[in-house]
């Protein structure tokens, strides 16, 4: 019985797996001056986003093209502009054992989604610093919203957005993260407003003004066949997928 | 402590000065001290309604400039003396007004009166928000149709946004809607939205229907609060209005279509 237990048995911690989201800084240059002077201009863009934010830093590239790097260098670059660096990947031994001295853990690259960030810098600007991947996020800040959504409100939530009210015609609710309604979804909603395509909207009663997943829309016109109903909106492929549940 | 209710709409035409003439009066024949403030400049109708247009000395905006003080300006009901008008200033418009005035002239009504009622204008400009913003209290005052319930929809959203109560973080104010010009036949044929549907899109608390009714303008057209025609329909729901808004419980009216009896049918009576 538990209860004969002793003290020094009881289960005082348990060990849990989950997976996080963290920018990841993925390095092209090894000219610490450089970066430095590239990220500050990053930082300035969006200074509250970049406070305190978790950085992962990836040498994989310089490291292909045998570009030399002193990891103490670049984390002293990074900590003076407001990152907390929590490790790196594809480095060396040497770079790795490095950041292990400044108790730096190695990530492995495995799973990452260095491919879909390695394509992106080719269509946008030759900007050596990507501060971060597509799903990197801030801590996320999800917002709980109880009153009525009334006509001409807007609300915005930097991670998941759940009203348990009506949002009224007029309205403008929108989300870098999730939208969850649980009234009558009459004005317009906005999800993955930052670009995430991987974000859902659902609501109860849908009989929206417009709808947006990442920049795609659909406007009411649109929606007629699904309206009245209690649906999950996806984005599948730059189609917005409108499901019952 | 007094209580400072806010008679608006957002839209025109709905009925918020009929409404605010007939439930200050309510207030007062209850036995209330009760205060009724136009805020309309530049187009001033509460003293017609409430018959006092003649004896309008000073104005609002004469007290909140310092040119009267507010005893002159305040007009003391004919027929109930718990009852005083404050009209508004025709010659002016609305940037007469401030806030400061405005707080100063509550604060020193709030100390004598029991209920002060301000009837707001149309819009969402400075006189519609200055209406509401020391409001304890709203009545939204909608009638069944898309475009007043819409309207009524973004006025909620600015009371519980732009009010004193709000910007200071205090319980919000405590909205009821009040549904005006209805008639139960025109629901029934489709014509006109119904209580239930206004209802599930503002999701407020109901406190009374008023019915569409021709005493309404025969009541303005005398210059009395058409609360005071005990007989009429409208004048009946006020009542009725006024004392659940004193915690009263009353059985709602004038929803159902009423039946005809034989006799009303045969003569086409009403």
């Amino acid at each position: 019985m538990s209860t004969g237990t002793p003290a020094s048995q009881k289960i005082a911690l348990e060990f849990k797996s989950t997976s996080l989201t963290v920018p990841v800084l993925l390095l092209a240059s090894n000219d610490t001056s450089l970066v430095d002077q590239q990220l500050k201009e990053k930082v300035a863009q969006a200074p509250e986003f970049f406070k305190n934010s978790p950085l992962l830093i990836d040498l994989q590239k310089l490291n292909s093209q045998n570009l030399a790097i002193d990891v103490a260098e670049i984390v002293a670059v990074v900590r003076q502009h407001g990152f907390m660096p929590v490790g790196v990947r594809g480095g060396n031994d040497k770079q790795n054992s490095d950041a292990l001295a400044m108790n730096l853990p190695q990530h492995s690259i495995h799973g990452s989604n260095a491919p879909l960030v390695n394509k992106a810098p080719a269509k946008t600007l030759p900007v050596p610093v990507q501060e971060e991947s597509k799903e990197a996020s801030p801590p996320v800040e999800n917002k709980l919203i109880t009153q009525p959504i009334r006509s001409g409100q807007r609300v915005y939530a930097k991670g998941d957005l759940i009203v348990t009210a009506t949002v009224s015609a007029g309205a403008e609710i929108m989300a870098e993260g999730n939208i969850h309604i649980y009234g009558s979804l009459r004005g317009r909603a906005l999800a993955g407003v930052l670009g995430n395509v991987d974000s859902r909207i659902f609501c109860s009663d849908l009989q929206a003004e417009l709808i947006s997943i990442a920049g795609i829309y659909q406007i009411s016109d649109d929606l007629k066949h699904a309206a009245h109903k209690p649906v999950q909106i996806s984005l599948d492929n730059q189609t917005l997928i409108i499901k019952d549940i | 402590m007094a209580r400072i209710i806010v008679v608006t709409s957002g839209k025109g035409g709905v009925g918020k000065t009929t409404t605010s003439a007939a439930i200050a009066m309510g207030l007062a024949k209850k036995g209330h001290k009760t205060a009724v403030i136009d805020f309309d400049v530049g187009l001033r109708n509460l003293d017609l309604i409430m018959g006092c247009e003649r004896r309008v000395v000073y104005d609002l905006v004469n007290v909140i400039n310092n040119e009267a003080t507010l005893n002159q300006a305040l007009i003391r009901d004919k027929r109930c003396d718990q009852l005083y008008i404050l009209p508004a200033s025709q010659t002016r418009d609305k940037d007469a007004l401030t806030t400061e005035g405005v707080g100063k002239i509550l604060e020193e009504l709030a100390k004598d009166f029991k209920y002060i009622v301000c009837d707001s204008p149309a819009g969402i400009e400075r006189g519609a928000t200055l209406a509401m913003y020391f409001a304890d209290d709203a009545f939204v005052v909608t009638n069944p149709e898309v475009s007043s319930v819409r309207d009524s929809d973004r006025m909620l959203g600015i009371l519980s946004s732009k009010s004193r109560r709000a910007e200071k973080g205090e319980e919000p104010i405590k909205e009821y809607l009040l549904l005006s010009r209805y008639s139960p036949d025109r629901v029934k044929l489709g014509e006109m939205l119904s209580v239930d549907d206004v209802q599930e899109i503002l999701s407020l608390h109901l406190l009374g229907v008023i019915p569409e009714s021709k005493s309404v303008l025969s009541a303005s057209n005398a210059g009395t609060p058409v609360i005071l025609d005990e007989e009429s329909d409208a004048g009946q729901a006020y009542a009725d209005i006024v004392a659940r808004y004193l915690g009263e419980t009353k059985p709602h009216r004038f929803i159902e279509e009423e039946k005809k009896g034989l006799f009303s049918k045969l003569f086409g009576s009403k």
